[in-house]
């Protein structure tokens, strides 16, 4: 096993409400790493809506998904959080009164004392092509992530979808293919213009294949993939030969392992009680969409609250000795030195 | 009001009312029409209110916009006449408008 890495708090999620608590766990004193399973901080703002304006963050008329990111991190920034990017947490275990031993599916190890679950809408997860029986080809010949190119070398691959990631993979895994053949619903891409000018010239070359249309059913046996069947814009059906499928459809929120970790759930949702929004397990808190009680909003806002109220019962566990006073950043200066303001 | 029926996968139709203005996915989701996720709020940024608009209905409620275009990509079973609900703002022209909701969301 690796070393664990020790730390007061272990945040479940980098979406807002996650960063927010940083904040508010930093003021009393408590350190904090974050696991997101996303390869960027921000949650949903940063994969569902960068671009959007959100209009109801108190005292910020308008603000776009990333700018919400950016100055939430900005304003976390004295408490040096360690941020865990690409990693889901697959489980906790109970070591202490409270304390933790979580574990990501990188095999990272941590203990610590509290445990904040702010995972919005569970993890994000590829979405599963709607392909009848694709689950028995799935990580024998179906994969929804490229680890290691070299896996691919010599395959003939099917690359479905007309996205970056979808384009990119086109282009990287071209020279180490036997062949490829991307498939996309429509002769439009969202990928980036240049990828896609790209990928047109390698099919003007002759050295892949573009079709237009959808995989209606996948033609093997015991996990082995022979070829695709592809229904065309035109509705003519074709046969795609390929040992090898990379269907690149986005990301959809599940609630994933969320559901073993001991948690009560109503809904796919954790229950909370509203002093301290503290789960059915001591020292596992949940704050923001993911949790739920009488009157429940799922605004941004709600997570920030939760999240400071949260702080002041984690710091209970995490310093049982320590009083702890109440104050505010206008006019403390002990706040305002953590800070770095005063 | 304006009158949206939603007919599900089996063949089933609900009728609600929804005010000018609002989108065909708020008619559902305020009236828990079931299929409709929306998981993303109204925000064009996922695929989960996606329905069929009925054949007769396919001129007045108009084509996506290539954002929405990008979005239907994830969309499961998407087809000529797929939309995201969430993009069509509901108004007098609409009243008594029929749209199928897909086996599931994406």
């Amino acid at each position: 096993m690796n070393e664990a890495i020790k730390t007061d708090v272990l945040i479940i999620g980098a979406g807002p409400c996650g960063l927010f608590a940083v904040f508010e766990l930093g003021l009393l004193d408590m350190k904090v790493h974050l696991v997101d399973i996303l390869d960027k901080i921000g949650g949903q703002c940063a994969e569902l809506y960068p671009e959007k304006p959100i209009y109801d963050i108190p005292g910020i008329p308008l603000v776009t998904g990333q700018g919400l990111t950016e100055a939430l991190l900005e304003q976390i920034k004295p408490f040096n959080p360690t941020f865990h990017l690409n990693e889901m947490v697959e489980s906790i275990e109970k070591i202490g009164d409270p304390g933790f031993r979580v574990t990501t599916d990188a095999g990272k190890v941590f203990e610590c004392k509290v445990v904040v679950v702010s995972a919005g809408g569970g993890s994000f997860q590829p979405k599963r092509p709607p392909v009848p029986g694709i689950e028995a080809y799935e990580n024998t010949s179906v994969f929804y992530a490229v680890r290691k190119m070299e896996q691919f070398r010599d395959k003939e691959i099917l690359i479905v979808g007309g996205g970056d990631s979808a384009l990119d993979w086109t282009l990287n895994l071209h020279p180490l293919a036997k062949r490829i053949t991307l498939l996309h619903r429509r002769d439009e891409f969202r990928a980036a213009p240049h990828s896609v000018e790209q990928m047109r010239k390698l099919v003007a070359d002759g050295t892949m294949d573009l079709k237009i249309g959808q995989v209606t059913a996948l033609e093997g046996a015991d996990g082995k993939l022979t070829g695709a069947q592809v229904k065309g814009s035109d509705n003519t059906m074709s046969t795609v030969s390929c040992d090898t499928m990379l269907p690149f459809f986005g990301l959809t929120m599940k609630l994933g392992p969320v559901a073993n970790w001991g948690l009560h759930l109503e809904n796919n949702l954790i229950p909370v009680e509203t002093a301290s929004f503290e789960t059915n397990v001591p020292g596992i808190f949940a704050i923001g969409d993911i949790n739920t009680y009488p009157g429940k909003l799922k605004l941004i806002l709600s997570g920030f609250h939760e999240g400071a109220l949260m702080a002041q019962k984690a710091h209970r566990y995490v310093y049982p000795d320590k009083r702890l006073v109440f104050q505010y950043t206008t006019s403390s200066s002990s706040l305002q030195k953590k800070l770095g303001v005063n | 009001m304006t009158k949206i029926n939603f007919v599900d996968h089996s063949g089933e139709t609900r009728t609600v009312e929804v005010e000018n203005g609002a989108t065909v996915m708020e008619a559902a989701i305020r009236n828990a029409v079931p299929g409709i996720e929306a998981e993303c709020g109204g925000a064009c940024a996922c695929a989960t209110c996606h329905v069929y608009i009925d054949d007769a209905w396919t001129e007045k409620v108009g084509k996506p916009t290539p954002m929405e275009e990008d979005m239907l990509d994830f969309g499961y079973d998407v087809r000529p006449n797929s939309r995201l609900s969430c993009q069509i703002k509901v108004s007098d022209e609409l009243e008594g408008l029929v749209v199928t909701v897909p086996e599931r969301q994406a």
